[in-house]
Order: structure tokens, then C-alpha cells, then sequence
């Protein structure tokens, strides 16, 4: 062990996981084949069951190397299948690494899914002492947290009824909280707090920065970046098991959400049978543009092909946010009186509203409706992307609602004592 | 704060069972057994009753088959007592293997979530076939008194001949229990194993039932050393040596080869499970 090692929790060089696929059976073309098939298919299961084959394999988690200090809280992110739970797996000993190693300080917990070990048909005092044994505490120590494990799961009145008359709540309650009283020095924690009512999850939150503060280090899986921000010092991401960003949460969790989605403020179809046809986003001079400050000029295109006859094209656009809240949408038949013919090719453009977006990313959302008959009928969409960089509001850019409008405000003096009140009782 | 450091890595080979973490866990393993004993007759209205009016109604349905019809020898006993103490130790053993032979799998969800020395899954069920076992051991010692057949100092021996047995369950429950997690075929295979199993062993008859020159192949069985020591101690009989001891043999062997197996397999459980 090096010197440099003593203050790390966790030490991790060169871990992997690799799975085995299930699936990929063999395809049947003739009835001999079928029947060859069957014949040897209990030997094919076989060696498959017993873990004797090289196709189908699949790596979870690929040589990696971490170290998490001692008292850290780490959130570990990354979309699904990126490997968090497998991480989360092989640290709490679950399953075993196929490559590398990990050294662990101290006695380590997991919570890994709320209740595991629970049996219905025993009551909540007796899950307690089972649920706690399992996580590594004797009688002893359970006794001594009996009190503070019930009361923080809110089941006093029912600690000697089975659990399977519990209510969901209830049962998430009791199980996070004998989890979270074994006082592990690491505490490995995977997305439990998705259950459970908002009250009840922001205890939670709070238990466990409690935990954090008492020096012991905490793993915390999570989707929830608003969550690992509140919560994590620091965050893991992973993607398709590999590190891909690991330091402090402030930059690991732009450099997440920023990525895997490619800028695209053009789309134009790949053939001539859509009604719809391009999509882009200009600036003043006519250029593709990506991004654009508060104050610039953003110009939509939207062309298409008036396919049927007897049918009048409509076009809308829609601004969504990062978060998928709809800003603003407009038609095109809102400021124009036009008709459509059949085989002719059309644009419509607009100018996009300046000094109203925040900054951020947005989509713009194209839609070709056309409408018989009063009836909106075909529609197709496509999405664009762009962004709103800079602000040049001297003070306070922090600014809060969906939109930041560029009001204009005027500003006056008043004669002395114009805003008194009246003393009318006088 | 404890500063024990635990290292993960692969696993590879036979590896052999850490005792001391068995040991570490022991709470755990009463606390499952426990618990499986407490579900095992709650909401039942008779209760552990049950555990009086199976083994007693076993025990009259063999009686009336194979003692008044079929007329097999009992070695000059009586034949409930006969079969009743042969019942006492082959329903044990059977229990563990049906119980044990299922226990990883039901305990699915807790090995896909928590970690705790897997062994303890298969030992705990076995220990739920004691309740049962001690219940059935005062019916034994009740009939024993209805029949008037009398205690020797060989019951001193008793508790020997039942870790062994013990032992041999553990053995079979680590080897099956891993197995059907890989194999799931076990479920099926196992309940049919024990009914052929039954047969094979002397319990509804005895050994001398059995003509010389086949009777060699009767001691390949690993518990019939158990239970017809079992059955000497209680009745009094002659103990067979010779098949304790074949027995002794067969059963450290078969521990052996089915912890080895058991953490082989180990390894795979969270993954296949």
C-alpha cells in the first residue's frame, strides 16, 4: 500500500465487468435445420448455461481506475447502461470483477434497492432485526438504534404488524431507515430515493449529507442532477464503462448534460417524399448559426412541398427549453393570407423574438399541417437546435420565470409625499 | 473508525469457504433460519400442529401398507416404531434437500441486492427441518413408550449420527442449491430425486430385508450409515459399523465436492439469479 493511499476510501485499478448476453438464438431456414436444432439444442443451453462461450459478451465496466477519499459523498452518473449499477454491484461484493481490483477501508453498506430482505409475513420490529443482520449489524447494535430507526420511518403504531399490511410508504420508509442507521464507513446508494413522497425523499437527503458529515463516505447513484448537485461534492461519469469525467460536481454535470448531443440548427430531408423538406436557422447575413447572444437576430426557414391538391399547408414553429418546457409557438397563417398548389415548393421564415430568451439551449420544433375540410390532417415535425449564449444585463443576470423579456423601464421622481396614504379616519 | 481494508477482485479456481466470515455472519444465519421457521406455520390455523399430524399420518399409511399388507419385516419391532424412527431421520434429511436444494433461488432478490456470505442461505434452511425433527423426535420417544420398547445408552449416540446426517445435507443443499441457480432443470429434477431416494433407502424396510449378494449396493447410499444409526440408537439395535463408516467416508466427500461447487458457482449467482 502506498503513503498516499492511507486517506482513500477506494481504491480502484483496472476494473471490469463483462457480461454474457442471453439471446441471439440460431434462425431455422429449413425443417431439417429446425430439426437438427432441436436435437441439439439442450447441448447449445448447456454450454451456454454454464458460461462456456465466447459470443454475446459484453463489457459493463472497462478497466477503470478511480480513488475516493475518505468522507467524500460522490454522486455517480451516467445514462443507462453506462455501468453505475454494475460499479455499485462489484464495490458493495455482490458480484465480482472480472478484471482488477478494489481495496475498500472499513465496513461498507449498500442500499441498493429499498426492502431487499424484507419477508412480508414478519413484522416491522422483526424485519428491522433481519434487514439489519443482513446489512452486517448484530442484536446488540439494533437494539441500541431500535428507537431511532422506528421513529425516523414514522411506523411506531404498526412496529408488530407484518409488513405485507404495510402501505408502499411505509415500507420504503422503514427500509431506507434501518439502511441508513447501520453506520457503514462507506455507504453505497443506488437511486432509492425515487420512491417515496417528497417529504419523506428530502429526509433522506438529509440523512445522508448527515452521514457525509460524520465522515463517512457515501457513493450515490442518480439521474437526478439536481440531487447529486445538493448532495455530492464530487461525481463519477460514466459512459458505456468507461470514465468518462471525474471531479467536482460543478463541472462533471455541464460536461454531462453538454454531451452526446450533437449541435444541429439545420435539418434537411433525405428524399423528396415528406411534405416537409428543411428546416434551418439563419442569421442577419443568411448563415447557418448555431448560437446567438440575447440580443442578435435568429431567422427560422421552414420549407416544404404542397403534396395534395385541394389542401391548404400550414407551418408552425415551436421553442422548447433544455428541460422540455414549451416557450412559445407560432403559425405562419397567424401574420400571412396565402394558398397552397399542389407541386409547388414554399419557405416560410420568420424572425425570432430578440431580448427574450434565456440563455440556454433551445429546439425548434417545425410542424407542416394541412388542413380539408377544417380538419388538421398529416402532420409532420422536425427539431432544430440552437443556443442563447451571452446576457449583457450589467447587474444581476440571475433571473427568475421561462423567459427573460428585455422590458423597458421607465424611471421618475416624485413631488414630495405623492405616495402617502391619506389619514381618512382624521 | 474501522480500518479493516477489503479487497474485490476476480475470482478464479476452487477457492474454499471463508469460516471466519461464516462465523462473522452467524446472526444472519439464525435470523433466516428464524424467519423461515416463524412463516412456516404463521397463518396456518393449526399451527405447528402440522408438524405432529404429518409425519404421524406417514407413519400410519406406511404401517398399514407396507406392515399389514405387504407384511415387511421389522427386525422383530414393532413396525410403527420401525418405520416411525427411520420417518424421523429421512423426512429431515428430505426436507433439507427440497427446501435447501430451492433456497438460493428464492433468495433471489436478496443476493441480486445485499452481500453476505452465500453458504448461509442453504445452512439456514436446513436448520428449519429441526423444529419439525425435534417435534417428531418426542412422537418417536411417545410411541416408543405406547409399544413398550425401551432406551439404552446407545440414544447416547444419537446426537452423533445426526450431525453426520446433518453434515451430508449440507453438503448436498451447498452442491444443490448452486446448481439450480445455473440450472434451473434442478427444480424439477430434485423433488423426483428425493421420491426415488426414499426407496433406495431402508426406511420402510430393513437392511436385512434385502438379499446378500445385493446388499453391497444398498451402503453406495451416503446416509444409510444416518439413518440406521439413528434408528440403533433409538431401538436399541445392533449398530452397523460398516456402514457408519461408509457413510463417514461418503459424507466428507460429498461436503467437500459441494462447498467446492457451491464457491465456484458463487461467483455467478448475482449475475444469473
Amino acid at each position: 500500500m502506498s503513503d498516499q493511499s492511507i486517506d482513500q476510501a477506494i481504491i480502484a485499478q483496472g476494473l471490469g465487468k463483462e457480461y454474457i448476453l442471453g439471446g441471439a438464438e440460431q434462425h431455422h431456414d429449413t425443417f431439417r435445420d429446425l430439426l437438427r436444432g432441436m436435437l441439439t439444442a439442450p447441448f447449445r443451453k448447456f454450454k451456454k448455461l454454464s458460461g462456456n462461450t465466447d459470443e454475446n459478451l459484453f463489457w459493463a465496466l472497462k478497466d477503470i481506475d478511480f480513488q475516493i477519499p475518505v468522507g467524500q459523498i460522490t454522486g455517480v452518473i451516467g445514462r443507462n447502461g453506462a455501468g453505475k449499477s454494475t460499479l455499485l454491484k462489484i464495490l458493495s461484493r455482490i458480484t465480482t470483477p472480472t478484471t482488477g481490483q478494489v481495496e475498500i477501508r472499513g465496513r461498507v453498506a449498500s442500499l441498493l434497492e429499498v426492502g431487499s430482505g424484507f419477508h412480508p409475513e414478519l413484522t416491522g420490529r422483526e424485519n428491522i432485526y433481519m434487514n439489519a443482520s443482513i446489512l452486517g449489524m448484530n442484536r446488540k447494535e439494533v437494539h441500541k438504534k431500535l428507537d431511532d430507526i422506528v421513529q425516523f420511518a414514522e411506523v411506531e403504531r404498526f412496529l408488530d404488524t407484518p409488513v405485507k399490511r404495510y402501505s408502499s410508504g411505509m415500507y420504503v420508509r422503514l427500509a431506507f431507515s434501518v439502511a441508513a442507521h447501520v453506520d457503514p464507513d462507506v455507504l453505497l446508494v443506488d437511486e432509492v430515493l425515487a420512491v417515496g413522497d417528497a417529504k419523506f425523499q428530502q429526509r433522506c437527503i438529509g440523512k445522508l449529507s448527515e452521514v457525509g458529515q460524520q465522515g463517512r463516505t457515501v457513493l450515490f447513484v442518480s439521474h437526478n442532477m439536481g440531487l447529486i448537485q445538493e448532495l455530492c461534492s464530487h461525481a463519477l461519469y460514466l459512459e458505456d464503462g468507461v470514465i468518462k469525467d471525474y471531479g467536482l460536481t460543478a463541472d462533471v454535470i455541464p460536461s454531462y448534460l453538454n454531451d452526446g448531443v450533437e449541435q444541429k440548427s439545420q435539418w434537411l430531408a433525405s428524399d423528396n417524399s415528406g411534405t416537409l423538406r428543411r428546416v434551418r436557422l439563419l442569421d442577419q447575413q443568411g448563415e447557418l448559426l448555431y448560437s446567438a447572444s440575447y440580443t442578435s437576430t435568429i431567422f427560422a426557414e421552414i420549407g416544404f412541398e404542397a403534396l395534395r391538391r385541394d389542401q391548404d399547408y400550414m407551418v408552425t414553429l415551436r421553442i422548447t427549453n433544455e428541460l422540455g418546457y414549451d416557450i412559445l409557438s407560432s403559425w405562419d397563417s397567424d401574420t400571412t393570407v396565402r394558398s397552397t398548389q399542389q407541386g409547388k415548393q414554399y419557405i416560410a421564415r420568420c424572425e425570432l423574438p430578440t431580448g427574450l430568451l434565456r440563455p440556454g439551449r433551445y429546439f425548434l420544433t417545425a410542424r407542416v399541417r394541412n388542413s380539408e375540410h377544417g380538419y388538421l390532417q398529416n402532420v409532420e415535425e422536425k427539431s432544430v437546435e440552437f443556443e442563447i449564449t451571452n446576457v449583457n444585463f450589467a447587474k444581476n443576470p440571475q433571473r427568475l420565470g421561462l423567459v427573460m423579456p428585455d422590458l423597458q423601464w421607465e424611471f421618475s421622481q416624485l413631488a414630495d409625499g405623492s405616495l402617502n396614504v391619506e389619514d381618512k379616519t382624521g | 473508525m474501522n480500518s479493516e481494508i477489503t479487497i474485490i477482485k476476480p475470482r478464479t479456481g476452487w477457492g474454499s469457504i471463508d469460516l471466519a466470515e461464516v462465523w462473522q455472519y452467524r446472526e444472519l444465519l439464525t435470523a433466516l433460519a428464524m424467519r423461515d421457521i416463524k412463516v412456516r406455520y404463521k397463518q396456518t390455523v393449526l399451527g405447528i400442529a402440522w408438524a405432529v399430524i404429518q409425519p404421524l399420518t406417514a407413519m400410519i399409511i406406511f404401517t398399514l401398507i407396507f406392515g399389514r399388507l405387504a407384511k415387511i419385516p421389522s427386525d422383530g419391532l414393532p413396525y410403527p416404531v420401525f418405520v416411525f424412527s427411520g420417518l424421523l431421520a429421512w423426512t429431515f434429511f428430505s426436507t433439507a434437500l427440497s427446501t435447501g436444494g430451492a433456497s438460493l433461488l428464492s433468495a433471489g432478490s436478496m443476493i441480486s441486492k445485499v452481500y453476505f456470505p452465500r453458504i448461509i442461505v442453504p445452512l439456514a434452511s436446513i436448520g428449519v427441518g429441526i423444529v419439525d425433527f425435534c417435534v417428531s423426535t418426542v412422537i418417536l420417544l411417545l410411541l416408543m413408550l405406547y409399544y413398550g420398547v425401551a432406551l439404552s445408552w446407545q440414544i447416547l449416540l444419537f446426537p452423533v449420527f445426526f450431525f453426520g446426517l446433518a453434515l451430508t445435507a449440507v453438503g448436498f443443499c451447498a452442491w444443490l442449491s448452486a446448481i439450480t441457480v445455473i440450472y434451473r432443470d434442478f427444480r424439477f429434477v430434485i423433488p423426483f430425486m428425493v421420491q426415488i431416494w426414499m426407496y433406495v433407502t431402508p426406511v420402510i424396510y430393513p437392511v436385512s430385508f434385502i438379499p446378500e449378494n445385493w446388499r453391497w449396493l444398498i451402503y453406495l447410499n451416503p446416509i444409510l450409515g444416518w439413518v440406521e444409526g439413528i434408528r440403533s440408537a433409538f431401538l436399541n439395535q445392533p449398530v452397523n459399523w460398516l456402514s457408519v463408516a461408509v457413510s463417514c467416508v461418503l459424507t466428507v466427500l460429498i461436503l467437500a465436492i459441494g462447498i467446492r461447487y457451491f464457491n465456484k458457482a458463487e461467483r455467478r449467482f448475482a449475475d444469473v439469479i
